[in-house]
């Protein structure tokens, strides 16, 4: 009973982190119409900025939210000066994203070599929990409040104000949008830089639980696709629903069938896409 | 246009059985095992790369899940080599579960077209790729699979550099025949205009999906034969075999060399397999380097070199044409 309530807390907390990584996946893949595959190094980088940040002494969340601007300006740069030029073909676009994932993991073995760092929690939240016979880690269950907090900012932004009404309209008919007067190429590179912070705030967020090593970026990514093709591109309420069904799938599969952890990570997937294939790849269809 | 075709046919076939002359001379002025073997897997990863083609530039369907197939075929024979089959036996079962996944992933995949299939068929090739590293119990895990020996066919034995160069050469212009008879019979030319027009082709009475799903079947047969050859070749297989980098790394030829075109997956074969090889020989950044051509080739040339260098040498040529004394220039050309 014991195991499965911390496998319980595990998941909820892995899977607030898979939120904060596939809340902007999401939203890229709404607006631009393209799986960014290099999401999972912005994961990855934005932990190594973070632990680095971390070794030199800084405060945890000051390492967080330094990381979460750097990565800010990396992805915006990314969407300006290279994503920009190909405008409009998506295929070229998302292929552009996959050689720089390659770059940057491979930089990133480069500097921060092969061995994993694995941060301490801040130490305000070092302790447990104990409740009802119980005993809970404090950091994932903040990792949680974090996660919920940051889906109630994004939700706020995206439904109460004109900014976002600006984000819906492009996600629901970008020509249209452009048509009445939104500037969707400048929505591209705000909604990139927000997914990349995003991505990065959870990178550092997540370092003590899960490490940072080299592939972790490819551990993460996809996940995010699971998520988003399970939850629907650029909801997110489907990536939050998406998030910690695939936090407790993830899990659950670890503890139970260690060699099919993956295969059943993806079943849920496979089973969205035969049943209702046609809500998955946004409005406009394949 | 016609003056111009008679002229170029017999260009085109003394090209060729140059080509044929230098491949079939290959171990002869190569030498050096090493160096053939690494010819040979040239040759093997033509043929993948052609089979990839199939789908990315005649089907217009970019897959990123082509390395499990690949995996699936290496597995399998291996599998199967291990548990005492005969060579015989394991090819045939490595194409047929090969064939069967191929199935599956097009049954999957075709639900959607563009980004759509892309995604599909990466979470795919990353489901292969989990079986292949986690079910250790199966596959051994990250150790891999090594078998003993290669075949025989008709009392050949395979076993030197050479005589395995020989039989991948055979397999490869195999493979190029069938590629340019299916380029051109009804179905290739039917499997562009679903590329094309689809729902032109939905109106004319062709049915799309099938069409598709042949073709993947097609591009898939090609994947397991290559896959069996890399078995061969290297009589080792692991997990890193399925992986989304080898999967790119496939795709990087074909888009390299030049997408619905014979001889572009070829080159792009060359190419990146002596890049991969010189690479590794001097620095271990090798996926630095193929980020970086990925980006350069989709940024700065995104034909292909094989379609991009057929361009420039007719704009040279043209030019050269037009500033050759005792000519006189057409009008509008520079000086």
């Amino acid at each position: 009973m014991t195991l499965w309530l911390t496998l319980a807390v595990n998941s909820i907390a892995f899977g607030g982190l898979l939120f904060l990584l596939s809340a902007g996946f999401s939203l890229i893949f709404g607006l631009m119409r393209i799986p960014n595959l290099m999401h999972g190094s912005f994961f990855m980088l934005g932990a190594y900025f973070g632990v680095t940040l971390l070794a030199v002494g800084a405060n945890f969340w000051v390492a967080a939210l330094a990381s979460a601007l750097a990565m800010a300006i990396i992805g915006s740069g990314v969407e300006r000066l290279l994503l920009r030029r190909l405008a409009g073909q998506e295929l070229a676009q998302v292929l552009l994203t996959l050689g720089l994932s390659f770059i940057v993991s491979d930089l990133c073995l480069m500097i921060w070599t092969g061995d994993p760092w694995q941060p301490l929690a801040p130490a305000e939240l070092r302790g447990i929990v104990r409740a009802g016979g119980m005993i809970f880690p404090l950091y994932r269950l903040a990792v949680v409040v974090i996660a919920v907090a940051v889906a109630v900012v994004l939700w706020l932004m995206i439904d109460w104000t004109r900014l976002g009404a600006m984000i819906r309209a492009g996600v629901d008919d970008a020509p249209i949008a452009r048509v009445v007067g939104i500037r969707v190429s400048r929505l591209f590179t705000l909604i990139f830089a927000l997914g990349a912070a995003l991505a990065a705030f959870a990178g550092v967020v997540g370092s003590p639980i899960l490490s940072v090593y080299p592939g972790l970026d490819a551990d993460m990514l996809p996940l995010a696709l699971i998520v988003v093709i399970l939850g629907g591109s650029g909801s997110l309420l489907g990536a939050l629903v998406g998030s910690f069904l695939i936090g407790f799938l993830y899990n659950f599969g670890q503890a139970r069938f260690p060699d099919l952890a993956y295969v059943i990570l993806f079943l849920p997937m496979l089973l969205i896409l035969v049943l209702r294939p046609q809500g998955l790849f946004g409005k406009g269809g394949a | 246009m016609k003056v111009q075709l008679t002229r170029r046919v017999p260009a085109r076939h003394a090209a060729f059985g140059f080509a044929l002359f230098g491949l079939t001379t290959v171990p002869l002025w190569v030498g050096n095992s090493y160096y053939i073997d690494v010819a040979s897997q040239i040759l093997l990863f033509a043929v993948f790369a052609l089979a990839l083609n199939v789908l990315v530039g005649y089907g217009g369907l970019v897959s990123l899940g082509h390395a499990g197939l690949f995996a699936v075929s290496g597995y399998t024979a291996g599998l199967m080599l291990q548990a005492g089959f005969g060579h015989a036996a394991a090819g045939v079962g490595a194409v047929s579960i090969t064939l069967l996944t191929s199935a599956a992933f097009a049954v999957l995949a075709l639900r959607a077209t563009g980004i759509g299939f892309l995604m599909i068929t990466l979470a795919l090739g990353q489901i292969l790729w989990g079986i292949a590293y986690r079910w250790a119990d199966l596959t051994n895990g990250d150790n891999g699979i090594s078998i003993s020996t290669r075949p025989a066919p008709f009392g050949i034995s395979l076993a030197g550099a050479p005589s395995f160069y020989y039989a991948t050469l055979v397999v490869f212009l195999l493979a190029l025949a069938t590629m340019a008879a299916f380029v051109r019979s009804p179905f290739g030319a039917s499997l562009c205009g679903t590329r094309d027009q689809a729902r032109r082709m939905t109106a004319l009475g062709y049915n799309v999906w099938l069409i598709r799903f042949l073709a993947f079947l097609f591009s898939g047969l090609w994947c397991s034969i290559a896959g069996l050859l890399y078995l061969y070749n290297k009589q080792f297989i692991s997990p890193q075999v399925s992986a989304l980098q080898a999967s790119a790394e496939v795709l990087l030829m074909v888009i390299s060399g030049g997408t619905a075109t014979l001889l572009g997956p070829i080159a792009g074969a060359a190419i990146v397999v002596v890049m991969k090889y010189v690479v590794s020989a001097y620095v271990v950044r090798w996926n630095l380097v193929l980020g970086v051509i990925f980006v350069a080739i989709i940024s700065f040339m995104p034909e292909g070199l094989v379609p991009g260098s057929v361009r420039i040498w007719g704009f040279t040529r043209r030019r050269w044409r037009a500033i050759r004394p005792g000519r006189k220039p057409p009008p509008g050309a520079p000086p």
